[in-house]
């Protein structure tokens, strides 16, 4: 199980480093997170979990689509806050589910871009479990290359449709 | 359908065959048989509505074996032996010749057909008798391409087969319909025989041609069915969390190979029909995917990225020994084998781009086969003479083919939306 291993110890690494942005500033995740969302996040994360009673009024605001490297399934480090933040909605709330729903983009043959595409759900997968997440709260399905967002044969179409769309 | 698939049976009562004579194909073959084929003689009050004879031609040209005379150059249309002198034939450099009368009567008609060598002035073929109506003219032509192409190159022909595959259109921003549809092997008289708001993929044909298996996403997640294509019955066979694609079935009915992730990781699977017993198959970190039986039933051909990059590999059920097959390039994978075992039509990159490639896997040698762009799901036809594949044409997808010779490459008619997926029949 070498590609869980690296993407578990990536996780934490990613996990680490956030953590420490945190620390200095609550504009580190510029292009995810609002200004107002960040703070309450880190009061979050030192409080005790089953008193915080977060809701999914913390979590509407959040990033819920995340993005790939071609051929890649490691989750890149600006995913990483809005996933900590529906982490934290989640482990609060064992009760709620989440489907992640892997995609990739046309590049490659059909069934191997299903692999693909669950290779990333597992991956987001993985930084929700390691911030607390049970792994009953979440369904991972693959779409492969079938539900492109862009049409076009191109790089910046590509790039928007090898995501994760995270759905409560 | 079912008419289709078994007027041949019911309908043939006269058949004179002396196929004695075939054309060696070989590797150097470079010049294509001459033949001409003469619109059939009607004997009937109202025109029909297909052109048998334009069948028969267009079948013969798209075989890419034969060089078809054009009609506006033919100095008579004999429908008999009578009629027929050979000696025209000869100096207008046709080396072979088809000729035909259909007659009606009471509705019914009537198709009769012959074949002659017109170098040695001698009967090939003939078949009288042969009942249609109205409606099948088209499968009557196939059928006739069929018996000509196999007298004058020796191969079954493929003409009378079957082809399903996947069409997908946007009907709203969030809103698609696709569709799984059935056509002849030359993609007229398509047929939906599913459609969903939801992808369908992967589809694969029983060798008995008498079912598919395909993935269809209705459920909101992946998951096997099969579907009966007399009646359009279907079941689902395999819904497990995760991946649950790829279905290939065995050469001889009885098992599904499937691509499963149940345990975690995507790995190769064989389904028992009978006793929905599932074996695991693969044991790899890496994406083990895309099965394909061998033509023996004996291994499966796969892709796997265990290697770093998607090669395709054969595992060899008895002992379940893995041997890697593709070494050129960095991706290569959803290989599919002729019947005889001996080349594996690819998906193939190279310089970025993806095309249909062959490799030899008695002499290693691979061959690149198209240079249309971004092209997948090779698919052979059950004879082994062109492979239908998936391409894209601006921001749309259409069918091709390409002889495994990559000598002839022709396009399949679409009426809308975007096609992919193409899956060949067995001969049925």
């Amino acid at each position: 199980m070498r590609a869980m291993n690296i993407g578990k110890a990536t996780a934490l690494a990613l996990t680490v480093v956030w953590a420490a942005g945190c620390s200095t500033t609550n504009t580190t995740d510029t292009d995810t997170m609002g200004s107002d969302t960040a703070p309450a996040t880190t009061t979050q994360a030192v409080s005790d979990s089953s008193m915080s009673g977060t809701t999914m009024a913390d979590v509407k605001n959040l990033a819920t689509v995340f993005y790939f490297d071609f051929d890649q399934t490691q989750v890149k480090p600006e995913a990483v806050a809005a996933l900590r933040g529906h982490a934290k909605y989640l482990a609060d709330n064992p009760s709620a589910s989440v489907v992640l729903e892997g995609h990739a983009d046309e590049r490659g043959t059909r069934e191997y871009n299903m692999a693909l595409g669950e290779r990333r759900a597992q991956a987001i997968a993985r930084v929700l479990t390691v911030n607390g997440v049970s792994s009953s709260q979440i369904e991972l399905v693959s779409f492969g290359e079938e539900k492109p967002v862009v049409m076009g044969h191109n790089e910046s179409s590509w790039a928007q449709n090898r995501r994760v769309e995270l759905k409560y | 359908m079912k008419r289709t698939l078994f007027f041949i049976f019911l309908f043939f009562f006269s058949v004179l065959a002396r196929a004695e004579l075939t054309v060696e194909i070989t590797q150097g073959v470079d010049k294509p048989t001459p033949v001409a084929v003469v619109p059939f003689a009607f004997s009937g009050v109202q025109a029909l509505p297909e052109d048998v004879a334009k069948v028969i031609n267009d079948d013969l040209y798209r075989s890419g074996m034969f060089k078809l005379m054009p009609r506006e150059n033919m100095l008579s249309f004999p429908s008999d032996r009578s009629s027929l002198y050979f000696r025209d034939w000869r100096i207008s450099g046709s080396d072979f010749i088809v000729i035909g009368r259909i007659k009606e009567i009471e509705g019914q008609l009537s198709v009769a057909f012959e074949l002659y060598d017109i170098l040695k002035e001698e009967q090939i073929l003939r078949e009288e008798g042969i009942k249609a109506n109205r409606t099948n003219l088209r499968a009557v032509g196939h059928y006739i391409s069929d018996k000509v192409f196999e007298a004058l190159t020796g191969v079954r022909g493929a003409f009378s087969t079957h082809i399903v595959y996947v069409t997908a259109k946007q009907l709203a921003p969030s809103k698609h319909s696709y569709r799984l549809m059935y056509a002849d092997s030359d993609g007229h008289n398509a047929r939906e025989i599913l459609n969903s708001n939801e992808p369908i993929m992967s589809p694969a044909w029983s060798q008995d041609g008498t079912k598919l298996a395909y993935v269809s996403f209705e459920s909101g997640r992946p998951a096997v069915y099969i579907q009966y294509l007399a009646t359009g019955k279907r079941e689902k066979v395999q819904s497990f969390r995760g991946l649950n694609g790829a279905p290939s079935w065995s050469p001889d009915g009885r098992q599904l190979a499937l691509v499963l992730s149940k345990d975690g990781n995507p790995e190769i699977y064989v389904l028992d029909l009978q006793q929905r017993r599932l074996t695991r198959i693969t044991h790899h970190f890496g994406i083990d995917t895309e099965p394909s039986w061998s033509p023996d039933g004996q291994s499966l051909i796969f892709t796997s990225d265990r290697g770093g990059q998607p090669q395709i590999y054969s595992i060899y059920l008895p002992t379940r020994d893995v041997t890697r097959l593709t070494f050129e390039g960095q991706y290569n994978a959803r290989g599919r084998l002729t019947q005889d075992g001996r080349f594996l039509a690819m998906v193939h990159q190279s310089n970025g781009s993806f095309h249909i490639a062959v490799q030899d896997l008695r002499t290693g040698r691979v061959d690149l086969l198209t240079e249309t762009f971004m092209d997948e799901s090779p698919t052979i036809a059950p004879n082994g003479s062109i492979i239908l594949y998936a391409t894209q044409e601006g921001v749309r997808g259409v069918l091709s083919a390409v002889s495994l010779d990559g000598r002839v490459k022709f396009r399949l008619p679409s009426s809308d939306g975007d096609v992919r997926e193409p899956a060949w029949s067995p001969f049925q």
